[in-house]
Order: C-alpha cells, then structure tokens, then sequence
C-alpha cells in the first residue's frame, strides 16, 4: 500500500478509534521521522531530498491531526465522507452558547478583579473538565456508526473548537496579567 | 548492467571515507567554527590560539579586506570602513535598518535593489557579502586545520530569523563558496552539544542571550530526538544593547551630546563592553571618557546602577520565555533543566533573573561562547554521514506564522508559528470580481492580523484564470517549509490546472542575478572561475545521483520490473558519459533526465521504507502484549 493512499491510523500503525494511544502514537511518528526526514537524505540527490522533505511533512501534518482532539475529530468524520464548510458551519445548541457566554463574560471581568490569577486558574480549570467531558463523549461516538451519532459528534466537534479559543484567550488574559508585573 | 564506476582521483565517493565537515557559528559579536576529530566536538583555533573570531570587517581597498581582531581594533579610528554586528542588518531592508539603529556609524546608501549598501574604501557592500568575508576566513581556518577541502558546513542562525534573515545567511555561504548542508537554529545546536553531553532525555529550556539576538526554545529530548516544542524570541535585542544602556548613561553623566563623533561614540561602546565584563566580577568599575574639547570625564559604575540599566532588558526577554511554555503547553515547573547560551548569560544578573523565571539554577557548564559551534559541529558531522544512522535526529519549528493576504488588508494565516518543519500546507481562495483572470499573492510573516503589521516576504502573480463568475474559480496556494526552514510558495488555479510557482525570495533579499555578480565579482580575484565552479557543481551532483541509484538498484532492484530496470540503466548510462564531459548544462539534463526515469522508483522506495520503519516495532510491541 502507498503510504500517501494509507489513512493517518494506518499510517502509524494505530487502530481507527477516537481514543488514541498518545504515547506509541509520539513514538511511532519519532521513528517515522528517523526514516524520512531530509537530514537523512543530506547527500542524497536533489530528486531523493525534495521527496523526503514532502513525505516528511505529510508525517509532520498526520501526526498534528492524530494528536489534537479537534483536528482528530473532524478527520474520522472526513473519513466517513463527511463534508465541512468552514463558512457555514452547523447551527450550535442555545444553552451551550448561553453557556459560552456566561464563561467569556467571567473571563472580561478577571483583567480588572483582584485575585485575577485565582479566578483564572478556576475558570481555566472549568474550561478543561468541560473539554475533558465533551471528548469522553466523542470516544463513544465514534464507536457507533449511525447518523445520529456521527451528528452529535460533529457538533461535540464544533462545541470543542470554541471552548479551545475560549481556552486562548484565557492564555492572553493570563500572559498580560503576568508580563504587567 | 550499469557500467562500473571510477572516481576521479581525489575525488572517491566511497562512502566510508570521512567527510571534512563544519558547524560555523555566524554570531553578532564573534563567530567560531568548530568539528569532530575522533570523536570529541571542538571550536578550532587561529594561528595565535584564538578561537573566537570577532565579526568585523575592515574594507581598506577593493580587494584589501580585513578580518577579525585587528579589523575589530581599528574600528574607532576607521568607523565608517569597519564592519561589526553586521548580522543585524541581514535579511533587512533600507527602512528596517534606520529603524533599528538610530545612531549607525555607517553610510548606508539606497541603491535600485531594495537591499542596503554600505559604503566603505573597498567599495558599496551588502551585509551578505560582509558576512561572507567572516564565513570565508573561517573557511580557511577549518581547512587548514583539517587539511583539506570542506565537503559538509552547518551554519547556526537564530530561532527567531524570519525566511528573509535566513535565506540571507544561505546566500552569504553560498557567496563564501561552503557546501551549506543546513541551517540550524542555535538553540537546537546547544541543546545537541548539551544532550550528547549529558545523555540526556525530558525537557529542557534553552536561553539564548547573544550580541544582538535572543532567543528561548523549549525542547523534548526522547532517544537521541530532539523535538523543539515551541520557541520564541527578538531577533533584535541582546548584549548590544546592554553595552548601550551603558554608554548612553556615560554619555549622560559626562554630557556628551548625541551627535559626538562616529569614532567617539565608537570608543564609548568599546568603554561600555569592558565595563560590563568588570562588574561580572567586581562590584565597581572606573569609567573615563574622552571629551570633544579634549578634556577628560571621570566617574564611576556601582553594579546596582548596572542592574537599573540593564533589569528592563532582561525583563524584555522573559516575555518571550513566557510565550514558549504556553505554546508548548507546559509550566515552567516541568522544565528539568534550563541550558545558558550567548556571551551575554556571563552576565550573572541574568542567570540570577532566568534562574527566579524557571525556579531553578540555570546549566552554565560548557562555554556559552562555544556551545552552538560545537553542537552544529555534532550535526554537520551526522549529516556528512561520518555517524552511525539513527544516532540524532533534530525536528525543529517555524518561529514564526506564515500567511497570505486577503481582502481588506488582512493576514490568512496558513502555517502557524511552532509547526514542526518540514510542512506542507495548503489553503484554498477563490475571486472577488466575475471575469477575473488574475490573481496577486502576497506572502507574509508574522503574528499580527493586518498586513502592515506582518513582514512582506514577496509578492507574485497568478495568471490566466479562465474568466469565471466571482467566486467560482479554485486557486490553491500551497506553502512548503523546508528543514532549513525556508519557504516555497505555489499556486494552482484548479479547474484549470494554471499553476504559477515562486521560491520565496523575500522582499529585502537578493535576486538570483545579484548573487552571481557578487560571485563572479569575488572570482575576479580567485584562481577558480565562475565556469569551472558550475561544471564542477554539476559533476558532484551527477556523482551523488549515480551513487544514491547505484545503492538503491543493488538494495531494491526487485521493486522493479525488467522493463522500468532497463529504463533506468539506460539514463544512468547516459549521465555516466555525459558526467565525463565539460559540458555542465549536458549534465545537468541528464541528471532530469535520469531523476525523471527514476521517480518512481524513489516514491516506491521510500513507501517501503515507511513501512518497514513500524514492522519490527509492531513486532516488538506484540511480543511484549503476549508477555
């Protein structure tokens, strides 16, 4: 099999599941690297280089996609001939985005509170056992196939990448408390 | 059959034969060059047993060029034809470099390129050829060490030079005539020199403090892999700066105006430098100063004073420390060891400062001078293929965020920053008017969202969009970074398959044209010539070719049917004859001619290899399972 028609899974000899064995996943893409990578093609001529430097970074962007829980996400749904469109994306649940606002609504008062490193690590704290909850959901969805499921997945999918820019602009909020001192 | 090959005397390919190779580290203040000899990485030394090489050039006279310590001496006296720092200029542009020096001692003159001149005795020079001056010397000093001819040279640049500063220092080797194998970015090479070192495995910050430069880097170590996991920087900001924070508080206290002499104001540099290096031991320090109407000024520099100068730069720097551990989405806590690199971290106000950010004692053990040449001298020595295979393997990032211009004057980010290299990507848009035909790329760096925020890398042209509705044609624009980290840019119009592609040349970089003069220019002066030099390129290119499908043919010839062998043998057949003439573009065809007849045959090979690299392991892994 030609490694570029090989899933990202197969690529890394891992089995197509959403809960990935992240240790073996690192380790296995360490020795792919060892094999591709154009610093091993230093002498080599310029036809072999140009192609290790490509296949090295299609490794590079598999191993990326494999190991983020979005990007992960939206690849098995790729994967099952599901289409996105970025401009247009799903309508998301009212009470998720009430949610969603209520937090960015703590996170725009810590700037001027005191104790605002406190409050933060509470909020940061939040964010992650929301993010933890959404992906355990996400594991047993993809272990079932129907549509139904792989809808709820899709919009676990969206739910997750708008709790990683809340999680980012917490990071800001926590680089300007810090770089103030 | 192929035919069987014979080297040219003095030239054996034979791969067991160990190859002269280099690291350079091409710093703002010194450089160093250093190699493996049996075994052990060290800097090389000078005729007088001086390893670092000041990075100052002295143009007396076209042609009469001076290198070094005695250019470094000379400079107040001859500021305007001396040289230094000149690292901070590379990759810059006229506009870039008023900004950054505000008082340069040089007369930098604008020229139709858009890179700048300095004008000097030995004529207008570019910062790339000045910089090739250092790297030429150092040449010489290596291969009159190592007595012969260099085959292999890693030269180290800060993380944090964007593709404009790197292709600069690529070209600067190339114009110096080295075999640039890599460029390394300094904090991996200390990391290497560190690692191999102390065998090493887990975490580890490296803080790079040099003349002009800083940069920190967050680094996995893993079995001889060293993944950088974020880095960051200001690739203007660094020791420099201190010695004018202290100058400009002499001239301050001794009230000394602004617009003081080139060659004063050289001499209060050279005041501040010394002053600094005294208070790393003393707690005082007597300063003097030469006055306009010959008097003299007198006075005297606590180290708490020190400390007040310096403390806002220092503080400077851990913002970017700040920004890694969050990229790499680790605490400083989990950093297990924090490596000191740069002459600037002697400085023990800045390890005390370092050491409170990481909450432990930074490493100080190998010279922070030395430690970037010595670990590009362990990387060019392993890329040369002096080393057993699987002994290191460096996966570096880009610093910064690479993106495209789109309507409003706003960036489209298409790689972030702190993508492991090498990366490929690719982003689809499409056009804004009906009946567009044409479509202008803009390529930018950095990390803001407007584009007169970002860095201009270049800009170029689509062409030939079939006429289509606005918003039905597909132009895809793929960027490739590769393990240098420099970047190509392609674009497809893909209904049609119109594609335009460009090797970024930054705006502030050279043309192609422009590097050949100043090659031919060089030349002048030389035994080689310019012809002798290209068909000589090619042989050695047309010999790597042979060589690599020889090996290949014997390995895997069974990948191939006997037509697809025949096919090849008969190109390779063709190279052999061409490779014994004097003709560099005959060979040159056919080594296309020959890496066409074996595409395939590459692709088959290395898909194999991939899937070999896992089967053993899977093996090992299964056995392990049953246990």
């Amino acid at each position: 099999m030609n490694a570029a028609t090989q899933n990202y899974f197969e690529l890394f000899g891992l089995p197509v599941c959403y809960e990935v064995d992240q240790p073996k996943l690192a380790e296995h893409y360490r020795e792919l690297q060892r094999t591709v990578h154009p610093d091993k093609y230093a002498n080599a001529s310029d036809q072999d280089r140009r192609m290790s430097v490509q296949k090295a970074a299609q490794i590079n962007e598999a191993f990326q996609t494999l190991k983020s829980p979005i990007r992960r996400a939206r690849y098995m749904l790729e994967m099952r001939g599901i289409e996105f469109d970025d401009q247009r994306e799903t309508a998301i649940d009212p009470m998720f985005l009430m949610e969603q606002m209520e937090l960015r609504e703590t996170l725009a008062d810590i700037p001027h509170s005191d104790n605002g490193l406190v409050k933060l690590g509470q909020l940061q704290d939040d964010i992650q056992q929301k993010v933890k909850a959404l992906t355990n959901e996400l594991i047993e969805l993809f272990k079932n196939d129907s549509d139904d499921a792989m809808a709820r997945a899709r919009a676990n999918m969206h739910k997750l990448q708008f709790m990683d820019k809340l999680q980012q602009e917490a990071e800001n909020v926590e680089e300007d408390i810090a770089n103030a001192f | 059959m192929a035919l069987l090959q014979i080297s040219e005397p003095g030239q054996s390919t034979n791969p067991h034969e160990h190859r002269l190779a280099a690291g350079i580290d091409l710093g703002t203040t010194n450089s160093l060059v250093a190699t493996v000899k049996s075994g052990l990485a060290e800097t090389l030394a000078d005729g007088q047993g001086r390893h670092l090489l000041p990075s100052v050039v002295r143009y007396l006279q076209p042609g009469d060029i001076v290198v070094g310590e005695t250019a470094r001496q000379a400079a107040p006296k001859d500021p305007l034809n001396t040289i230094s720092s000149v690292k901070r200029f590379m990759g810059r542009g006229v506009d870039d470099v008023k900004h950054l020096g505000g008082k340069l001692p040089y007369e930098f003159i604008q020229t139709e390129s858009s890179v700048p001149r300095i004008r000097t005795a030995g004529g207008d020079v570019s910062p790339v050829e000045v910089s090739a001056e250092i790297l030429k010397t150092l040449k010489q000093r290596a291969e009159s060490s190592l007595g012969g001819e260099l085959t292999g040279v890693v030269i180290t640049v800060p993380a944090y030079f964007d593709d404009a500063q790197r292709q600069a220092t690529k070209d600067a080797g190339k114009l110096a005539g080295l075999p640039v194998l890599r460029l390394l970015n300094e904090p991996t090479a200390a990391a290497v020199a560190y690692g191999l070192d102390q065998k090493g495995e887990g975490v580890i910050a490296v803080y790079d403090l040099g003349g002009g430069t800083f940069d920190i880097s967050i680094l996995r170590l893993h079995k001889g892999v060293f993944e950088v996991m974020a880095t960051a920087g200001d690739s203007a900001l660094g020791g420099d700066d201190f010695d004018q924070a202290i100058a400009q508080w002499i001239m301050q206290q001794a009230g000394i105006s602004d617009d003081a002499s080139h060659g004063q104001l050289r001499q209060l540099m050279h005041t501040a430098r010394d002053a600094k290096e005294v208070l790393s031991a003393q707690d005082s320090v007597d300063l003097t100063a030469e006055l306009a109407d010959g008097g003299e000024w007198k006075g005297s520099l606590s180290r708490e004073q020190f400390h007040q100068l310096v403390d806002p730069l220092i503080q400077k720097t851990l913002i970017p420390c700040r920004r890694t551990l969050r990229d790499a989405g680790i605490s400083a806590e989990q950093v297990e060891e924090v490596v000191m690199v740069g002459g600037s971290t002697r400085v023990p106000r800045v390890r005390e400062k370092v050491g409170d950010f990481f909450g432990r004692e930074p490493l100080v053990n190998i010279d922070p001078d030395k430690v970037v040449a010595v670990g590009a001298a362990i990387q060019a020595d392993v890329l040369a293929g002096n080393k057993a295979e699987d002994e290191l393997l460096l996966l570096d990032v880009t610093p910064l965020s690479l993106g495209l211009e789109t309507m409003g004057g706003l960036v489209e980010k298409v790689i972030p920053r702190n993508t492991t290299i090498p990366v490929a990507r690719a982003q689809e848009f499409t056009t804004f008017k009906d009946g567009q035909t044409a479509m202008s790329v803009h390529v930018l760096q950095g990390e803001r969202e407007l584009v007169s925020d970002c860095r201009s890398l270049g800009k170029f042209a689509l062409h030939g969009i079939p006429p289509m509705v606005a918003g039905a044609a597909r132009i895809r624009v793929t960027f490739q970074v590769d393990a240098d980290g420099l970047l190509t840019v392609t674009a497809r119009e893909e209904t049609t398959g119109v594609a335009s592609s460009i090797e970024i040349k930054p705006s502030y970089g050279l043309t192609d044209n422009e590097i050949e003069t100043m090659l031919r220019d060089s030349l002048t002066h030389a035994e080689e010539d310019v012809a002798a030099r290209m068909l000589r390129e090619q042989q050695v290119e047309a010999d790597r070719v042979l060589e690599a499908l020889t090996a290949a043919l014997a390995q895997d010839g069974g990948l191939l049917s006997n037509e697809e062998r025949t096919t090849i043998d008969v190109a390779m057949q063709n190279l052999q004859t061409a490779r014994q003439g004097n003709d560099d573009r005959a060979i040159k065809k056919a080594i296309d001619e020959a890496d066409k007849a074996s595409a395939d045959f590459a692709a088959r090979r290395m898909d194999q290899s991939i899937k070999q690299a896992l089967t053993g392991h899977t093996l090992e892994e299964f056995e392990q399972d049953l246990k």
